[in-house]
């Protein structure tokens, strides 16, 4: 089965960092950390998800907002590490 | 009596007696020395010169943190000027005010921030001259930018007084605006002194620069460690709030003295796997601006027992005014913070009551602080000014710190907490009062109140209560998001709720303790 990256990575921020939001309002590109929805503890937590759920380790440089503002970003960055 | 030594002439006797030692790494982006880091910070002192900076004057820097910022800083004290750094990553128009408000000469700002930062000095009516940088790293862009400037006739380093403004660090406000904390160079130099007697720097010693440049942390940092021919080890943001990744750096580049917010070392001890990486060359690990929970505290001392820890306290007004070596180890059965610890030698204190009366000792209180470390006042705010100040029969004045402690048989006092609504927030001060006001420039938002609660994880967790004018609310993301544009991240609710009206006193007021028990 494909797994769907972007579905997983949105769910996750929904139940831990976004309880009661409407689903519909988190898109693929909602800028997560330059928007203020995700503050550094969370966006440590999203990382340390991130590693753990895919097997891949992000580099000191990747975890700013240029790589992970927004689940297309985070998304084509797991994929380019998977590969 | 010797001539005043200005903030910036230890760097520069600094760099005569260890000219080829390395001044600042800043990994990634390259390194400078001590003798390198003299002459672009002169190039820049003559630029500012030629361009009509004179003495007294104040200059913004807009820029990440570099070690061309650590250059900006001493080429504006090197022509006698005050440095006014913002944070590159506040929305641009908090940040245009900060420098329209102490009506800067000129800015240095990265170029792609130029754009912006012009856009909203225009909308307040005034666009000093913008010395405008590529994307700094190395010190390469502004020796670029003073290149392409050319050649400046030589100056030199200005000759300044105690009383001269060294920088102006700003400060949240509680009526929704940044006030401007006017530190001299006096108030600069008699701490740097007090660390360099209490702390015993070497210049084989290696210094964390974790803080901003515009959080008061920094002067430690900077001024300390390049007066004694140390180097300084810039950490840029980003990995400066990612545990993961800022524990080998610290292993890499064997830093001795760390200074941080309590916050992240209690992010490093809980994430950062601390027994993996050889922390061995850490000898002095200082932490201000928030108080550190016990159980965080006990778990770094024990995963990291060689080090000596100290509390350092005081606001942005005194810098560093009380300060506590810890005891190691810290028993299983304490449960209360460490103390603030006593007053710093180049400083007084008085403890007084609501009345302005000297409290006895072991009562309560609110610590005052008077000597060479206290600020001025706030830029433009007299008033504001005039309130910060209890000033005693004979005339001297006393800067209220707002916080109330107690004094215990030991003579170290105890932090018990706030006379005002200002809290600590990863060691950043944050007025709720701010941060209601920037949810009240919402369309939909009716009402706004704030309420912070202690918090195990995050120390304080800030609560926003609101009422709609409408009836479909605004959605979580697009608060967060109006938060962000308006407001700094730090500064950002945890979380909001709706009511359908705010509950009020009976006469009529936002009932905050009534918003406490809801929560």
């Amino acid at each position: 089965m494909v797994d769907d990256i972007e579905a997983t990575v949105k769910d996750v921020i929904l139940k831990e960092f976004l309880p009661g939001e409407d689903p519909s309002e988190l898109t693929d590109t909602t800028p997560l950390i330059t928007g203020g929805v995700l503050d550094s503890i969370a966006t440590l937590k999203l990382v340390m998800f991130i590693e753990e759920r895919y097997g891949v380790t992000l580099q000191a440089h990747e975890v700013d907002p240029e790589h992970l503002d927004t689940i297309a970003q985070i998304a084509q960055l797991i994929r380019s590490k998977k590969t | 009596m010797a001539a005043f030594a200005a903030l910036y002439e230890p760097f520069v006797g600094a760099a005569r007696e260890y000219p080829g030692q390395l001044a600042v790494v800043e990994p990634g982006a390259g390194s400078i020395s001590y003798s390198e880091l003299d002459s672009l910070s002169n190039r820049l002192r003559d630029r500012l010169y030629a361009t009509g900076v004179r003495h007294g004057d104040r200059v913004g820097i807009y820029m990440r943190k570099s070690i061309d910022a650590v250059a900006a800083i001493y080429g504006i004290l090197k022509v006698g000027a005050a440095y006014v750094p913002v944070d590159p990553g506040a929305p641009p128009a908090r940040d245009a005010f900060i420098l329209d408000n102490c009506a800067v000469k000129l800015v240095i700002v990265e170029r792609r921030f130029a754009e912006k930062l012009r856009h909203e000095l225009e909308l307040l009516g005034r666009v000093p001259p913008l010395l405008l940088t590529g994307d700094v790293g190395g010190g390469r862009a502004l020796e670029a930018a003073l290149q392409s400037a050319g050649e400046a006739p030589v100056v030199v380093n200005a000759t300044v007084a105690p009383d001269d403004l060294a920088y102006i660090l700003y400060t949240s406000g509680s009526t929704g605006k940044p006030k401007g904390v006017m530190l001299s160079q006096e108030n600069a130099t008699s701490f740097v002194e007090w660390c360099s007697e209490t702390f015993a720097p070497k210049s084989s010693d290696r210094f964390s620069s974790h803080a901003p440049f515009h959080f008061d942390l920094s002067i430690l940092d900077i001024h300390v460690s390049l007066k004694h021919g140390a180097t300084l080890i810039l950490i840029n943001e980003d990995i400066g709030k990612d545990p993961v990744r800022m524990a080998p750096l610290i292993a890499e580049q064997r830093i001795s003295c760390w200074y941080s917010a309590p916050s992240i070392l209690s992010l490093l001890t809980q994430f950062g796997n601390l027994t993996r990486h050889d922390l061995s060359a850490l000898r002095l690990v200082l932490f201000a601006g928030e108080v550190f929970p016990i159980k965080h505290l006990r778990a770094l001392t024990t995963l990291l027992p060689e080090p000596r820890y100290f509390n350092l306290y005081g606001p942005t007004e005194t810098n560093v005014c009380t300060y506590h070596e810890v005891i190691l180890p810290i028993p299983p059965e304490r449960s209360v913070p460490v103390p603030i610890g006593k007053v710093c030698s180049h400083l007084e204190d008085v403890v007084l009551a609501p009345d302005g009366s000297i409290v006895a000792r072991g009562d309560e209180g609110e610590l005052c602080i008077a000597g060479r470390g206290v600020m001025q006042g706030y830029w433009a705010l007299p008033e504001q000014t005039d309130r910060a100040f209890h000033t005693d029969r004979s005339g001297r004045r006393w800067y209220r710190t707002g916080d109330i402690v107690l004094e215990a048989a030991d003579g170290n006092y105890t932090y018990l907490g706030r006379r005002d609504r200002m809290v600590k927030r990863r060691g950043y001060r944050v007025e709720l009062g701010e941060i209601e006001a920037g949810l009240y420039r919402h369309a939909s938002i009716k009402e706004a109140a704030v309420i912070a609660l202690a918090d195990e994880e995050a120390g304080v967790k800030i609560k926003a209560f609101l009422s709609c004018r409408e009836a479909k609310r605004p959605s979580l993301i697009e608060l967060k998001r109006f938060c962000a544009d308006n407001l700094p991240l730090y500064m950002i609710p945890d979380q909001f709720v709706w009511c359908e009206a705010l509950p009020k006193t009976s006469t009529d007021k936002v009932d905050y303790q009534r918003l406490k028990e809801l929560a």
